[in-house]
């Protein structure tokens, strides 16, 4: 480290600068802060050409959010810090439908609108080998050694010379406090006869069958086909059966909350903050037998231009300075790809730097596995059967 | 005056954006739409990789495998479609006969739905039928509904979230054409010493059966493509056809059984709609 607290001066700027611009703006009416900033600027819409923007797509809540300001701290530090404007869009709610919306462009090389995109290890496999990346130069991104050292070396970018992990995600099981006072720890306490009907998994199905398989004793780098199917038809039966209400994306936060739900397959993040804004009514654990741990990757598209490019690439060099990947990993508590980020969580929130959740040890590493690659034709047939079992 | 236009372009010229307008986002995807539903995956392609290989096989292997959600959806729809004509007649009849002054009101707060997006009032049934929400423990209370019976992510929710969707489409066609009855009928009906249930039957059914024609058309149709209610309402159980489509889509990435399935749809749909409107009489549409 460069400087000793590198973090702590610049929040406390960040945070004067943000109280005295909310004074200059009181009485300014409906006009928002952000479009005052983005005419200062001077730079408008979303064209590609713009020299000093960065278009940014992620998925919703997983940037460190300031609901008083309605503004993400880390980012405007960036676009403070770099003179880049940093477009931040929360529209990548799902990985196939992100997908088919900007295939076509892709195809045809035509701006997406995105100079940085944020998909899921076997998304960004897909995106990798259809050309839709750009190599990273990594004279932009000094900080690429930071990744940690079980992340640097995925099946689908050996080097990572065009992704880097935004934040790592588990999946295991969540329930409801009341109705499971004893938690559930494996796949028969899940379907436990109070949760008859209240079940809900993920749409995700990488995670939801992962977690099935190693309860069954499969090994998720090695499954087979068959092994595969016969998860899915378990799952299919315990829906037909009544047992699961719903297959779902997000959205299972909220069947937990409103009571609807009680058991579910979900991610560790989501699990986290639902059982601090209630007061620990719900809780998380990774299954006995194991469970899946994926990431989200930050990608520069095919289709971004030059200064989009290099203008992605220091913003990717920012999140990946341990300060700032802390500062993020405290607001939305998904494990922290960033090395260093521990010791600079000591500073900010030292009861976070012992989460499992944000650093998982050793021992609770050992525990999670990533879902092996599949073939182009081993995903369309798995993941029709997936949907088959659905009721798609 | 100098016309410039030989008076026979006129209407052509009138016609010019409409039909512009369709070709481009009609015609055009349509004819896609019909391309891409006989492709296959390009051996050792990656997904959502296709050729053109004129596999009208995809039609039979699209129906057969989903014959359940079609089904599914034809049944919802109906159901649906006759609910909302049952609430939706007395409605429109008492704001065409009976509201008085409140008949502006009346016709405000039927069309008041549509401020707000149709995605938002479904989420909001879901809360409404809900654990939390004030239905279910009322009927519990009431030892109307078991204490493990549930409402959402049931048939009964999926069909009662399109009846309320779709109702104000049935309301409206329903209104206007029982507004154009002439009073004068009916006292007609009166003077002729048939009581009222007759002068309803024979009078008033009759003469509003435009409304009824168009009203059911305008319910039916989009309630059997329509994937939301089933998404946000139903479980896995209660898929319909519009939920195979999305699947197929955005999440196999399977373009050509998603075409298919979209075509035997608007088959299906045209075969019924044009079955009814044989026994409805067209002239019921004017």
């Amino acid at each position: 480290m460069a400087t000793e607290h590198p973090l702590s001066p610049e929040a406390r700027s960040i945070l004067g600068a943000r109280i005295s611009r909310r004074g200059v703006l009181a009485g300014a009416g409906g006009l928002g802060a952000a479009g005052l900033l983005a005419a200062c600027g001077g730079s408008g819409g979303d064209s590609a050409s713009s020299a000093n923007t960065v278009r940014w797509g992620n998925w919703p809540l997983y940037l460190d959010f300031d609901a008083k300001t309605k503004k993400y701290p880390t980012l405007e530090k960036f676009s403070k810090d770099s003179g880049i404007d940093a477009k931040y869009f929360e529209d990548y709610n799902d990985n196939d439908e992100f997908f088919g919306k900007v295939q076509a462009q892709l195809k045809l090389g035509e701006d997406i609108g995105y100079d940085v995109v944020t998909p899921t290890d076997w998304m960004a496999a897909r995106w990798i080998r259809l050309g839709y990346t750009q190599k990273f130069d990594l004279a932009n991104i000094p900080n690429h050694g930071n990744i940690l050292d079980s992340l640097k070396s995925p099946s689908y970018d050996p080097n990572r010379e065009s992704s880097l992990t935004w934040q790592g995600i588990m999946a295991g099981f969540g329930w409801n406090v009341e109705k499971n006072p004893k938690g559930i720890h494996t796949l028969e306490q899940l379907f436990a006869p109070q949760n008859k009907g209240k079940i809900v998994v993920l749409t995700e199905m990488r995670d939801t069958i992962g977690v099935i398989l190693m309860a069954q004793g499969v090994d998720i780098t090695k499954v087979t086909e068959a092994q595969f199917m016969n998860a899915v038809d378990f799952m299919a039966k315990k829906i037909k059966d009544g047992w699961i209400r719903g297959v779902k994306g997000n959205e299972y936060a909220q069947d937990l909350t409103s009571g609807d739900a009680t058991a579910v397959i979900g991610w560790s993040g989501d699990m986290f903050i639902l059982a601090s804004e209630n007061e620990g009514k719900f809780d998380f654990a990774i299954p006995e037998s194991g469970g899946t741990i994926s990431g989200d990757n930050l990608m520069i598209p095919s289709t971004a231009s030059a200064t989009g490019k290099a203008n992605g690439e220091k913003l990717i060099n920012y999140y990946y300075d341990p300060a700032v990947a802390a500062e993020v990993a405290a607001y939305v508590n998904y494990v922290c790809p960033v090395k260093g980020a521990q010791a600079e969580m000591e500073k900010i929130a030292p009861e976070l730097a012992t989460s499992e959740y944000i650093f998982p040890t050793e021992k609770t590493a050992s525990r999670l596995q990533v879902f092996r690659s599949l073939t182009p034709d081993e995903e369309t047939k798995w993941s029709e059967a997936f949907q088959k079992a659905q009721g798609n | 005056m100098n016309i410039t236009l030989p008076k026979v372009r006129v209407p052509y010229l009138l016609l010019f954006p409409g039909f512009a307008f369709l070709f481009t986002f009609f015609i055009l995807p349509i004819v896609n739409l019909a391309q891409t539903s006989t492709e296959t995956p390009i051996s050792g392609g990656d997904t959502g990789q296709y050729e053109q290989t004129f596999a009208f096989s995809n039609y039979l292997h699209a129906f057969l495998d989903n014959r359940e959600q079609f089904a599914r959806s034809f049944i919802f729809a109906t159901l649906s479609t006759i609910f909302a004509l049952a609430i939706a007649y007395p409605l429109a009849y008492a704001i065409a006969f009976k509201s008085g002054k409140f008949k502006n009101i009346l016709l405000v707060l039927v069309v008041a739905p549509f401020f707000t997006s149709f995605l938002l009032r479904t989420i909001a049934w879901k809360q409404i039928l809900g654990e939390e929400g004030f239905v279910v423990p009322t009927l519990r209370t009431l030892h109307l509904l078991g204490q493990q019976t549930t409402i959402t992510s049931t048939s009964v929710a999926v069909v009662a979230g399109m009846t309320y969707n779709f109702l104000p489409f049935m309301t409206l066609p329903l209104y206007a054409s029982l507004e154009r009855i002439d009073p004068r009928t009916i006292e007609a009906s009166g003077d002729l010493y048939a009581n009222a249930l007759t002068t309803f039957r024979r009078v008033t059914v009759p003469l509003s059966m435009p409304g009824v024609v168009a009203g059911t058309l305008l319910t039916f149709i989009p309630a059997a493509g329509d994937y939301v209610n089933a998404s946000i309402l139903g479980s896995p159980n209660t898929k319909m056809i519009g939920n195979v489509i999305e699947s197929r889509y955005f999440k196999i990435v399977d373009y050509p059984t998603a075409a298919a399935l979209s075509f035997t749809l608007m088959a299906a749909i045209l075969i019924l709609v044009t079955l009814y409107i044989r026994k409805a009489g067209t002239e019921e549409l004017v």
